[in-house]
């Protein structure tokens, strides 16, 4: 299992390389001067001058790219242009704030999605199951901007019950923490949820004709049992590599949904980023990004054995 | 033992009736602050947040007259290249260093010197400081500036402390010391930048929060979600098309106010590839029929609903720098036609506008679009991203630009930076030999008037040349929690909380 875990690290390593020779090059690319978008109406030349040779951006972009990586070695992700920060700073103010809303969105998506593709499978044709399709259909096509500012009208504006927008660190006061969290968790979830619900009932679909359903009917099993232990469980395997997948679209969502719901996590930086130029910034979050969804896919992977004995040893 | 509790529990008791409730005061921005050192400082938001953390040396009134802050009192010498400034004793900063003549002086030439500053151009005709005594400064000038006074109600005025600068060197705006009514406590980047109240401030009895909290909103229905729903206490920039739900909220009044600055188009008359070949570069007449085929008040009903003001020159009409010569014109589109026919172009001809990508320009430009369609002008819109934008203006890549101006105090700064000839945002390239003699002019004038007179001259010479067609003025517009009281609002956009206060607390 180790070597297993070792071995995957390993291959990991070329991947993010490429992802950041990508990444930078794209960036590079864009129409822009970080200097001059971050001066905006100040442009005073002597200084513009100063920050371009400071932030090196008159070299040529693959000796750019080489002193990055050499930096990024040891450990330094490089300094924000906007606010002056090191980059591996904000990360680490942002990248917590950004795991408790996927984890709660995740959490979301897992309890809504779960069960509603088990019913509408086992209830294939009937009306639980057409009106599960739907609500799962409406979840995938409602925008997340349109939901979140209609649940912040409602819910914030009209009942006062949540608090509209912000953030409270977990640590500061959980409680709190986890109400302001709500809103924004339960649009990044609904979406998932969806696609959860689709693949689940799929997948139980499949495992609910197979012979050894059947034989365990045969065997006078309760229903129950014959659905939670015999097909849903091997009907997760699908559903884990989905869940995997599923971060890198929870990253995605995340930064349309912390801009709504003004969450100062990752995707509102990187999209402030993006906007001012701030190639450092942007470099460490795609950096961070990619190795978070490599370490998903293998936690993914781990779980296909655990879940699936037949896989040990392969 | 048990009396000692007894009386010790009352003395508790005792204390706590007497603490006030800690008062505290929450705004949304529009967003995230850059750094919060005022010499690199680039931002309009910034500038917000640090008009509580900093003193200037001058301030202003919202009607632009120059007023004391750190500085009581000041004099002009007759030739208008000395100015000297008598100081508030008795003034320190955050840290308990102390305000004095030779901190000011040192503040200045930071600004001046230091490598990341944006301040440089601002003071730049200050040629030496001078520490008459601790309580007096003297600047002397390599050239009349009569503008350099109003540079100092914004961050080149701001003092920091030097104590507190010289230790933290370039990360000085991650944990800034001035001497402003409220001290820095902490900042999360685009969450919140915390400031608790100074008890030492000289002004302290305007003073009513004990806390102060800013947070970047950017979203404005989110913005007015979060003080309709009582999260914040306080917003700005509120989108025009918003006001009238939030005027009809209860619980919520609104104020606003006409702006220093404008927006504009701006034409390519000889800057660069855009402006070759370019028939709008080589012909005013062209230009001036684009400008009559505008219906400014119309523009700003349908888009504004009719919040903002109509802009023909750089300053709004309440501004003391407005020149009642120009008023807004009437549309006259057979006018324009014939300018058009005159120019030789009867037929009309296309004209390539870059526009921001956002939604108000998109949907002024359309219905400036559509009014100069009827003239025979075809408008092209190419929207770009702002980043992207302001790149290929400053390097003379467009026809014409949907661009404006945040505005400065001081009316040399909406004029000179983009009609002189080396002015530092001329992405027009727009040159007159006239214009250059009389902005020189004007900053040598320490009179108002005389100055006043000389800039309404400038007018006419650009109005003529039309190398920048001024569209409306953005009032600034807040919407505030009826029991907050007392706020003024500034044509700089900057809130000041003076004044400041609860109604119920």
């Amino acid at each position: 299992m180790l070597s297993f875990i070792l071995r995957r690290l390993l291959i990991a390593i070329p991947t993010i390389l490429l992802i950041s020779v990508f990444v930078f090059t794209l960036q590079k690319l864009l129409p822009g001067d970080p200097i001059l978008a971050m001066a905006g109406e100040e442009r005073d030349p002597a200084t513009i001058e100063f920050l371009r040779e400071k932030y090196r951006l008159n070299d040529p972009i693959p000796v750019q790219y080489v002193t990055w990586v050499g930096n990024a070695l040891t450990g330094d992700l490089g300094i924000s242009l906007r606010t002056n920060q090191p980059v591996l700073e904000l990360i680490g103010q942002k990248l917590p704030v950004t795991i408790q809303l996927a984890t709660m969105a995740m959490i979301f998506a897992l309890v809504i999605g779960i069960p509603a593709g088990i019913l509408s499978a086992i209830r294939k044709g009937t009306l639980t199951d057409y009106v599960a399709n739907v609500v799962a259909l409406s979840g995938l096509s409602i925008p997340n901007f349109w939901l979140g500012i209609m649940l912040i009208l409602l819910v914030s504006v009209k009942w006062q019950l949540l608090p509209a927008s912000g953030y409270v660190p977990f640590g500061e006061d959980p409680l709190r923490s986890i109400q302001v969290m709500l809103m924004p968790a339960f649009v990044l979830g609904t979406a998932l949820a969806a696609t959860l619900m689709r693949h689940t009932r799929s997948a139980m679909l499949s495992v609910l004709t197979s012979d050894y359903v059947r034989t365990a009917r045969a065997k006078g099993l309760s229903e129950r049992r014959v659905i939670l232990r015999h097909a849903f469980r091997n009907a997760l395997t699908p559903i884990v590599t989905l869940s995997a997948l599923l971060f890198g679209e929870l990253i995605a969502g995340a930064v349309l949904t912390e801009q709504i719901f003004t969450v100062p996590g990752f995707g509102k930086l990187i999209v402030d980023a993006v906007f001012t130029r701030d190639y450092a910034v942007v470099q460490g979050i795609v950096l961070v990004t990619a190795v978070g969804f490599i370490i998903m896919n293998l936690l993914a992977d781990v779980a296909y054995v655990l879940l699936n004995p037949r896989l040990r040893g392969q | 033992m048990t009396l000692s509790r007894l009386s010790l529990a009352a003395a508790l008791l005792a204390a706590s009736a007497l603490a006030a409730p800690a008062q505290e005061l929450r705004i949304a921005l529009q967003s995230d602050p850059d750094t919060l050192d005022p010499d690199p400082n680039r931002s309009f938001v910034g500038r917000v947040v640090l008009a509580a953390l900093c003193d200037k040396l001058v301030d202003i009134t919202p009607e632009l007259e120059i007023v004391p802050q750190l500085a009581t009192g000041w004099s002009w010498s007759d030739d208008g290249r000395t100015l000297t400034m008598d100081l508030r004793e008795g003034v320190t900063f955050h840290d308990g260093t102390p305000f004095d003549a030779e901190a000011a002086k040192w503040n200045i030439e930071r600004s001046q010197t230091l490598d990341v500053s944006q301040r440089k151009t601002e003071i730049e005709t200050i040629q030496r400081v001078e520490v008459v005594d601790p309580a007096t400064l003297r600047l002397h000038l390599s050239t009349p500036d009569a503008a350099l006074l109003a540079q100092f109600t914004d961050r080149a005025g701001m003092m920091i402390s030097p104590t507190a600068a010289r230790a933290a060197g370039e990360e000085f705006g991650r944990d800034p010391v001035c001497s402003g009514p409220f001290a820095f406590d902490s900042r999360v980047a685009q969450d919140r930048i915390t400031l608790t109240r100074f008890d030492d401030y000289w002004n302290a009895d305007a003073i009513h929060f004990d806390t102060v909290t800013y947070l970047p909103i950017p979203d404005t229905t989110v913005r007015l979600a979060n003080l309709q729903s009582g999260d914040v206490d306080m917003i700005e920039r509120l989108a025009a098309t918003d006001l009238g739900q939030a005027r009809a909220a209860p619980g919520i009044s609104v104020e606003t106010v006409t702006p220093l600055g404008y927006q504009g188009i701006t034409f390519n008359l000889a800057n660069g590839p855009g402006a070759e070949d370019n028939p709008w570069a080589d012909d005013p007449r062209l230009r001036q029929a684009l400008n009559l085929s505008i219906d400014r008040d119309a523009l700003n009903q349908v888009v504004f609903d009719g919040v903002f003001a109509p802009a023909i020159q750089p300053f709004a009409p309440d501004s003391p720098w407005f020149d009642a010569d120009w008023p807004v014109p009437d549309r006259d589109v057979e006018a324009a036609r014939a300018l058009l026919a005159e120019a030789g172009h009867p037929d009309g001809l296309p004209l390539e506008v870059q526009v921001p990508n956002s939604t108000e320009a998109g949907r002024v430009m359309q219905v400036v679009q559509s009014m100069a369609a009827e003239a025979g002008i075809e408008i092209e819109l190419v929207s770009k991203e702002f980043a992207t934008l302001l790149a290929d203006q400053a390097r003379g890549a467009f026809e014409a630009s949907q661009i404006g101006w945040s505005g400065r105090i001081d009316p040399d700064g909406n004029l000179a930076t983009f009609l002189h000839s080396e002015g530092g945002l001329n992405d027009s390239g727009f040159g007159s030999a006239e214009i250059d003699t009389q902005l020189a002019e004007a900053r040598a004038a320490t009179d108002p008037a005389a100055r006043k007179e000389i800039y309404d001259a400038v007018q006419d010479v650009a109005n003529a040349e039309l190398p920048i067609l001024y569209l409306y003025h953005r009032n600034w517009v807040y919407a505030l929690d009826d029991d907050i009281e007392g706020f003024t609002p500034y044509p700089d956009g900057i809130i000041r909380l003076e004044g400041v206060r609860r109604s119920d607390g």
